[in-house]
């Protein structure tokens, strides 16, 4: 047992080549997905009856799919429309739309729930349009919203597992990668596995700190 | 769809390795909360690690790790019963957070209210506790069977021919891939919508039995 750890971290540079690809994945995937969800919350938001509804079917339909699924789709889908992509590209694609879903759900949950007597009382201040938006709206969706961003960015990492069936070579792809060549299937998931949490207790150390900052900014 | 059969038949298993699942994986996980709101030194500890280390685990790590793995340490597993292992290994350490933070915001007065009437700690737990509690965890519980179903892809991966591989196979053998993805995914969308269905009509239920609570 212990030589077979041996033997799958003799190849370390294929994990952390792994490791990086499903961090950069899952980075712009969630940078991405909350500027996108932000507009498909403020569709789901607006006046017009039609967009709301749209917006709002996108949102529940994503909710109700298994993300592989939706990544075949994608992956299959797309040369249909007579657009050739490579994995990583149909990868990245994947992540986003579906992901959109979900952080949209997020800015909306997060904007229904935001005091109104903020809003006037900064109004009350003379702040108005962008600046009003920028120093009062914005803080208070981003700290309310920060916990639950934190947990989907967990979600993002593991969906990004499911790209090595589209033969992204991520993280869980680069330990298959090296099981089937040494045979060390069991060392070699394990290291996948403490890799992927070691990224989940980064992501909850930086949650802690922000809420940590919300706290101090209240007073 | 001549392959419409074949589909369903995935569905099938894909919707009974679900139910095993879910079905051993409720109790598994008030289990692990009990242990650890009982601060049972040193389990307790322990279940929090597995709670921590399964949170971050792709449930397609996890499958590849549970068959193909288990060899290694002298065990041999039948994909299935990998399978049902590895939905179960995940779902069972998000129920055990769901738990825990309904016995956590259990109130105290009506455990010491328990006590005074010379209640024990099992008959309180049975009596008092769990009916109030499966109340306040059911809707979280029913998301998490949501979220079993759409991490039940990731058995495919060790050739369950659940639902994702039934359609995979008949991409394969008709070189047309995108119908039964397309009708794959259909059919998934209709399963965790009768989820949400269920769980929209049991907590109607459970609102007019007990009132609101």
């Amino acid at each position: 047992m212990i030589r077979d750890f041996a033997v799958a971290l003799a190849h370390y540079d294929a994990y952390l080549n792994g490791l990086w690809n499903t961090l950069w994945l899952s980075a712009a995937t969630l940078v991405l997905a909350s500027l996108a969800g932000a507009a498909v919350a403020a569709l789901m938001l607006a006046r017009n009856k039609a967009m709301r509804l749209a917006a709002a079917a996108f949102v529940d339909a994503m909710r109700c799919v298994p993300f592989l699924l939706f990544a075949y789709l994608v992956y299959y889908g797309l040369p249909a429309l007579s657009l050739q992509l490579d994995s990583w590209a149909c990868g990245l694609i994947a992540l986003v739309i579906y992901h959109t879903a979900y952080m949209a759900e997020i800015v909306r949950g997060a904007w229904t729930n935001l005091s109104r007597e903020q809003i006037e009382a900064g109004r009350a201040y003379g702040f108005a349009g962008f600046p009003l938006f920028r120093r009062i709206i914005l803080p208070q969706l981003f700290f309310a919203s920060v916990p639950v961003i934190g947990n989907q960015s967990i979600y993002i990492l593991k969906d990004s597992a499911f790209l090595m069936i589209i033969t992204v070579p991520e993280l869980t792809f680069a330990a298959s990668s090296v099981q089937s060549t040494y045979f060390v299937p069991f060392a070699s998931f394990v290291i996948a596995m403490l890799l992927y949490w070691l990224v989940t207790l980064g992501i909850e150390a930086a949650v802690k700190r922000v809420e940590l900052a919300a706290e101090v900014r209240r007073g | 769809m001549p392959y419409l059969p074949f589909l369903l038949q995935g569905a099938l298993v894909t919707a009974s390795i679900s139910l095993v699942a879910i079905a051993l994986g409720i109790p598994l996980g008030l289990a692990l909360a009990i242990v650890r709101w009982q601060r049972i030194p040193l389990l307790s500890q322990l279940v929090a690690l597995y709670v921590s280390v399964v949170r971050a685990t792709p449930a397609i790590t996890l499958a590849l790790l549970i068959f193909f793995g288990s060899p290694s340490i002298g065990i041999v597993l039948d994909a299935t019963t990998a399978a049902i292992l590895t939905l179960l290994i995940n779902t069972s350490a998000f129920n055990c957070e769901i738990w825990r933070a309904a016995l956590i915001d259990f109130p105290r007065d009506q455990l010491e209210a328990a006590r005074a009437y010379g209640m024990s700690p099992g008959l309180a737990f049975r009596r008092v506790i769990l009916p109030q509690v499966w109340r306040t965890s059911l809707p979280a519980l029913v998301n998490e069977m949501t979220l079993l179903v759409k991490a039940s892809p990731a058995l495919a991966v060790i050739g369950i021919v659940d639902l994702t591989r039934a359609a995979s196979r008949i991409g394969a053998a008709t070189y047309r891939p995108l119908p039964p993805f397309l009708a794959a995914t259909v059919i998934y969308m209709l399963m965790v919508m009768l989820l949400v269905v269920a769980q929209r009509h049991v907590e109607r239920m459970v609102r007019e039995r007990y009132g609101t609570g």
